[in-house]
């Protein structure tokens, strides 16, 4: 099918950009790299008054590195980012949920920025920024706000975001001493949305014992879902049980969703069982490092 | 900043195959439809118009995108090369098939031929930044487009092979 009619803006700069968006506020629609929202336009399910190409803005297509953040502009392809070495090096979480995001040709023009925008809920760099506590920047000719990822995505396909604001940039914490990183998830066909996706986050302390464990689950809500463990969740050994019995019980805690592809129960058990290789692979990492 | 009202056509300039073109669109009109219905270059098919097949693959300043997720006035200033440019663009200028599409031929990667013209733009980004890929490095770049007719084998196969004759072919180059 074809997309509907829409007026079409192409700002070179940011402060028409939101211009622009001041002007058609929630009539608008922004565009990075479309892979979403082209389809979205082309079968008619979104017809806006405006399309504002975001493409030319060249300020947001930059990765910066501060001490303990990094910052990537909207505008950051996923195929750039998959081989930024800063990315790799500061964000590893984030480096290994890349390669699970739609295909290598949508990952040419899909942008980070765009990922999060969309808010779909099994797509992978929302839940990569919200497990990691990472913030979303947001500009509007009111100003400039930081949201964090956690409080930003509300349902699927629904933000934080203002109709006037532009998703600028996003904030990720670096990689901590004694961390442990793993990303994995089920699909159909690789590329194909998750059915489930799971995250880790596991600090080990310098006796092998879990100090601080954080699961995301995407695919199984509206939303990611985080499940925190504080306090010395596994003081003693971990073992294979000890590592089982803690990401069912981190699957029994989300909420999931029956659709066409799978039912609640399906996702429920298919979370835990990837969060135990998750967990498992996320312990062994600051392990293989010391 | 560049306007284009809703209803009213726009020329849209930029290079296809290496030479420059001007063409009149709507803002809303998919690149694809703007190579194929007005530029007439029929080597670019489309399938799904949402982005999941791949038939429609084309390279933009050097990347292999989708053509049905791009609007015809994204592509300003732009170079573009479809099916139709990949001889010439290689440096074989005989007008024959490069020698990725020879591969295709000599490996029987295509029965239809449907979704060839994707995969071969695919495979051309792909084999420039893998030089000596895995195949499962294939069959990753390859989850971005179907074909019904294949089964894949001939078509990673047909990959696999024109990246050993590329990097023979730089061997000696260098002189090793």
């Amino acid at each position: 099918m074809k997309a509907a009619p829409f007026d079409y803006l192409r700002p070179d700069m940011l402060d028409e950009t939101l211009a622009a968006l001041a002007q058609y506020g929630a009539d608008a629609r922004i565009i990075a790299g479309g892979q979403s929202l082209g389809a979205m336009l082309n079968m008619r399910i979104l017809s806006p008054k405006a399309l504002i190409d975001i493409n030319g803005l060249d300020d947001l297509a930059h990765v910066s590195v501060a001490s303990d953040m990094i910052a990537t502009g909207a505008m950051v392809r996923q195929s750039d980012a998959m081989v930024d070495r800063r990315i790799r090096d500061h964000v590893p979480l984030l480096a290994r949920a890349l390669p699970y995001v739609g295909h290598y040709q949508t990952r040419n023009r899909g942008t980070l920025g765009g990922s999060v925008a969309h808010a779909d809920p099994s797509a992978e760099i929302p839940l990569a920024l919200a497990i990691l506590g990472g913030e979303v920047e947001l500009r509007s000719r009111r100003g400039r706000r930081r949201v964090k990822a956690v409080d930003f995505f509300q349902s699927a396909l629904v933000t934080a975001r203002e109709p006037d604001e532009l998703l600028t940039a996003l904030y990720w914490p670096a990689r901590k001493p004694r961390h442990g990183y793993a990303f994995t998830e089920f699909a159909l066909r690789h590329g194909d949305y998750a059915i489930v996706a799971v995250a880790c986050v596991a600090e080990m302390t310098a006796d092998g014992a879990l100090s601080v464990l954080r699961f995301g689950f995407g695919g199984c809500g509206e939303r990611p879902q985080i499940v925190a463990r504080e306090g010395a969740p596994g003081s003693e050994h971990l073992d294979d049980e000890t590592i089982s019995a803690m990401a069912r019980s981190a699957a029994a805690e989300i909420e999931c969703r029956t659709d066409l592809m799978a039912s609640a129960d399906y996702r429920r058990q298919l979370a835990g069982v990837l969060a135990e290789s998750a967990l498992a692979a996320a312990a062994a990492e600051p392990v293989a490092h010391a | 900043m560049r306007s284009i009202p809703a209803g009213e056509r726009a020329a849209i300039r930029f290079t296809l195959n290496g030479r420059p073109v001007s063409a009149h669109a709507d803002a809303r009109m998919q690149l694809a439809d703007l190579i194929r219905h007005v530029l007439k270059q029929y080597g670019t098919h489309v399938g799904c118009e949402h982005g999941i097949c791949g038939a429609c693959t084309v390279l933009v300043d050097g990347r292999a995108v989708r053509s049905c997720l791009i609007f015809a006035p994204q592509v300003e200033g732009s170079s573009i090369i479809t099916v139709e440019g990949l001889a010439q663009e290689s440096g074989d200028l005989n007008g024959e098939l490069n020698a990725l599409q020879q591969s295709f031929r000599r490996h029987h990667a295509l029965q239809c031929g449907f979704c060839t013209a994707g995969i071969l733009i695919s495979a051309t980004q792909f084999l420039r930044e893998n030089a000596d890929p895995s195949e499962q490095q294939v069959r990753d770049m390859l989850s971005g487009h179907l074909c019904r007719c294949t089964g894949y084998a001939g078509i990673v196969e047909a990959i696999l092979a024109a990246a050993k004759v590329r990097s023979g072919e730089n061997c000696k180059a260098s002189g090793d």
